[in-house]
């Protein structure tokens, strides 16, 4: 009994200590980014600055530059991260991220369509975007069932959706101008340049909605990997759950692509990531999203400044470091025989 | 181990009485009993009739066998029995109500439903996974009492796995990780507990210490156990009813000594047998001749 008591305190303590571990990593990694401006700001100027003390230049710098940038990041990296995280969580399979199953494709597709075809922006551009990926999803779902959500189904099924999303994609660039798919490129390898503070409002306004009710769901995404007939069997409503928590994923990854172009490998690699370190066999909602917002935030400090002079969408980055992961999962998967 | 042969059971047809498990005896007084019974029910899927206007009444306090030939609708039926498949006609009644006009979380406040193969959550350790029993007692924000602490510890000693508690699921043996599957569903604390093939996949000897386990807790609390069992002479052994399945029909439900017999053996496997007594507990023993062989 004490000893029940003392496990779980334990467990509950070590997430705790993750979460506050990767926030405090996260701050530095944010006050890092912000003294790293080409502007050459000394972390003085910067704390100066952020309490309300800066000039003109200072307050340019870093509240019309680098700060929209920076929060982008974090908001987009922890709304990917969380995107996975739950999917995973659903479909119990490692591998069903929204980037593999087709919910980031689709959301490219509709974004493309969006920018090129409609010449859409801002709050409209994200609720299209958000539309059609929830089409998409829809879709994939409704293919992927046969009483009862399968992981394998599901997963390929996405596969598929993702293979004519990223024709819809190729399609319209093709039938674009130049200027136009040159956006249209920067922004599908996934890229914080464009950030401003009018997309970063959209943005958050999103998280702010979605974010809450993702955490919320940790409850009931922990009953479902039990499997179907368990959860039930304990009290989950199981097809209300599982449509809830697909919705929000859906919802979080396409307002994140909407933001900054379909990031890749964020949204794979982070639940899984923040689900080994808090080793309590649920899904790590909260250090999910803290570690997407860290990655998000180095990657694109990586972006920016590895190269000197040269600015990298950060796509290119997550994918570096995700492709190697990918592979390794997929071996990994083969061998155990897990992940159905 | 098991209650020695029994002379003084009633009459099979009725279900009510519950008696010489004795379980009522010891505890009934405090815990009111659940009832559950089917009524006229049809289970399908996708239009396939897997369960076909049956009728069952669980005796509470007893330990029931569904026995049955592969894809006699046995899982099913528990499916059905449970609330996790809506019936095609008929209904299930838990204390009288129609389960489906009642909330999941309540229902799995009184009826716990082992799935014969569960899946582990990725790197989950015996005690959270134990943990995952308490859900239907716990609010939204799943704060945790002292009673779920309780649940938790007593499921965990009953089913010997308190020492594995900070283990990983994977790392175990199957015997084991059946304890602990067995562990979370009593820490639901549910008066009726569904089983379906707790012991597939399981050695002789940790099919018996699993068999014993739900033994001990239906005489020790009262618990009403459903179990769907493979092994014929285990359910008689360690069964109070016995309920032969055929084709998604009832072919006989009593106790054990009036239900088997060679003639429903043959009726519901399809193979002769020889119906002795077991030199152990004296209860009915089904040795299969099968088609080809003939006894010498």
């Amino acid at each position: 009994m004490s000893r029940v008591r003392a496990t779980r305190v334990a467990r509950r303590a070590r997430s705790v200590r993750v979460a506050v571990v990767l926030a405090v990593l996260l701050v530095l990694a944010c006050a890092t980014s912000l003294c790293l401006g080409d502007a050459g700001l000394s972390p003085a100027d910067v704390a100066r600055t952020l309490v309300g003390q800066g000039d003109a230049l200072t307050d340019f710098v870093v509240f019309d530059l680098s700060l929209p940038r920076l929060l982008t990041a974090v908001l987009v990296g922890a709304c990917l991260a969380l995107s996975g995280a739950i999917f995973q969580s659903v479909v119990r399979n490692p591998l069903a991220s929204p980037d593999i199953v087709g919910i980031t494709a689709s959301a490219s597709a509709a974004g493309v369509i969006g920018i090129v075809l409609l010449g859409l922006s801002g709050l409209v551009l994200s609720g299209f975007v958000l539309a059609g990926t929830v089409c998409a999803a829809v879709v994939i779902y409704l293919l992927a069932w046969r009483s009862g959500l399968s992981g394998y189904r599901f997963v390929l099924v996405g596969i598929g959706v993702a293979a004519i999303a990223s024709a819809v994609v190729s399609y319209v660039l093709t039938r674009s101008s130049l200027t136009d798919s040159r956006d249209a490129l920067v922004w599908l390898t996934g890229s914080l340049n464009g950030a401003t503070s009018e997309k970063l409002a959209v943005l958050a306004l999103g998280a702010a909605v979605l974010v809450p009710l993702a955490l919320a769901q940790a409850g009931a995404l922990e009953q479902l990997e039990l499997g179907d007939d368990t959860a039930a069997a304990l009290g989950t409503r199981v097809e209300r759950g599982r449509a809830l928590a697909v919705l929000t994923g859906v919802a979080l990854a396409a307002i994140a692509v909407a933001a900054a172009g379909p990031i890749v490998f964020v949204a794979l690699c982070c639940g899984q990531i923040a689900r080994r370190l808090v080793r309590s066999g649920a899904p790590a909602l909260v250090a999910s999203a803290l570690v997407g917002a860290l990655l998000l935030v180095v990657a694109d400090d990586l972006a920016q400044y590895a190269v000197p002079g040269t600015d990298y969408p950060v796509g290119v980055v997550t994918g570096i470091v995700g492709a190697p992961y990918l592979l390794w999962l997929l071996t990994r998967t083969n061998r155990a025989g897990q992940g159905g | 181990m098991d209650d020695t042969p029994q002379t003084d059971r009633k009459d099979p047809v009725d279900t009510t009485a519950s008696e010489p498990t004795g379980a009522g005896a010891r505890q009934g007084a405090a815990v009111a009993r659940h009832t559950l019974e089917a009524r006229d029910l049809t289970l399908a899927y996708d239009g396939r009739v897997v369960v076909d206007g049956l009728g069952i009444a669980v005796e509470p306090g007893a330990v029931t066998s569904i026995v049955g030939p592969n894809a006699c609708g046995k899982s099913t039926l528990l499916r059905g029995l449970s609330r996790l498949l809506a019936p095609q006609s008929g209904a299930v009644l838990l204390d009288g109500q129609d389960v489906a006009t009642l909330g999941t979380r309540r229902v799995a406040t009184v009826l716990g439903l082992l799935p014969q193969t569960p899946t582990a959550p990725d790197g989950i350790t015996v005690a959270d996974l134990v943990g995952r029993g308490r859900y239907p007692h716990q609010g939204w924000l799943r704060r945790w009492t002292t009673e779920d602490d309780e649940a938790v510890a007593e499921a965990m000693e009953a089913t010997s796995v308190a020492e594995l508690a900070t283990r990983p699921l994977a790392e175990l043996s199957g015997g084991q990780r059946q304890r602990v599957w067995i562990a979370m569903a009593l820490a639901q604390r549910t008066d009726l507990l569904l089983l379906d093939e707790p012991t597939t996949f399981l050695d002789v000897a940790h099919q018996i210490e699993v068999l014993e386990l739900l033994s001990d807790l239906n005489r020790d609390r009262g618990t009403t156990i459903v179990m769907v069992l493979h092994d014929l002479n285990l359910a008689v052994r360690y069964s109070d009813r016995l309920v032969a399945m055929r084709d998604g029909r009832v072919v006989a439900a009593g106790e054990p000594d009036a239900v088997v017999t060679a003639e429903l053996v043959e009726e519901v496997f399809g193979i002769g047998a020889l119906v002795t007594t077991d030199p152990v507990t004296g209860d009915r023993m089904v040795v299969p001749h099968g088609r080809s062989r003939r006894a010498r």
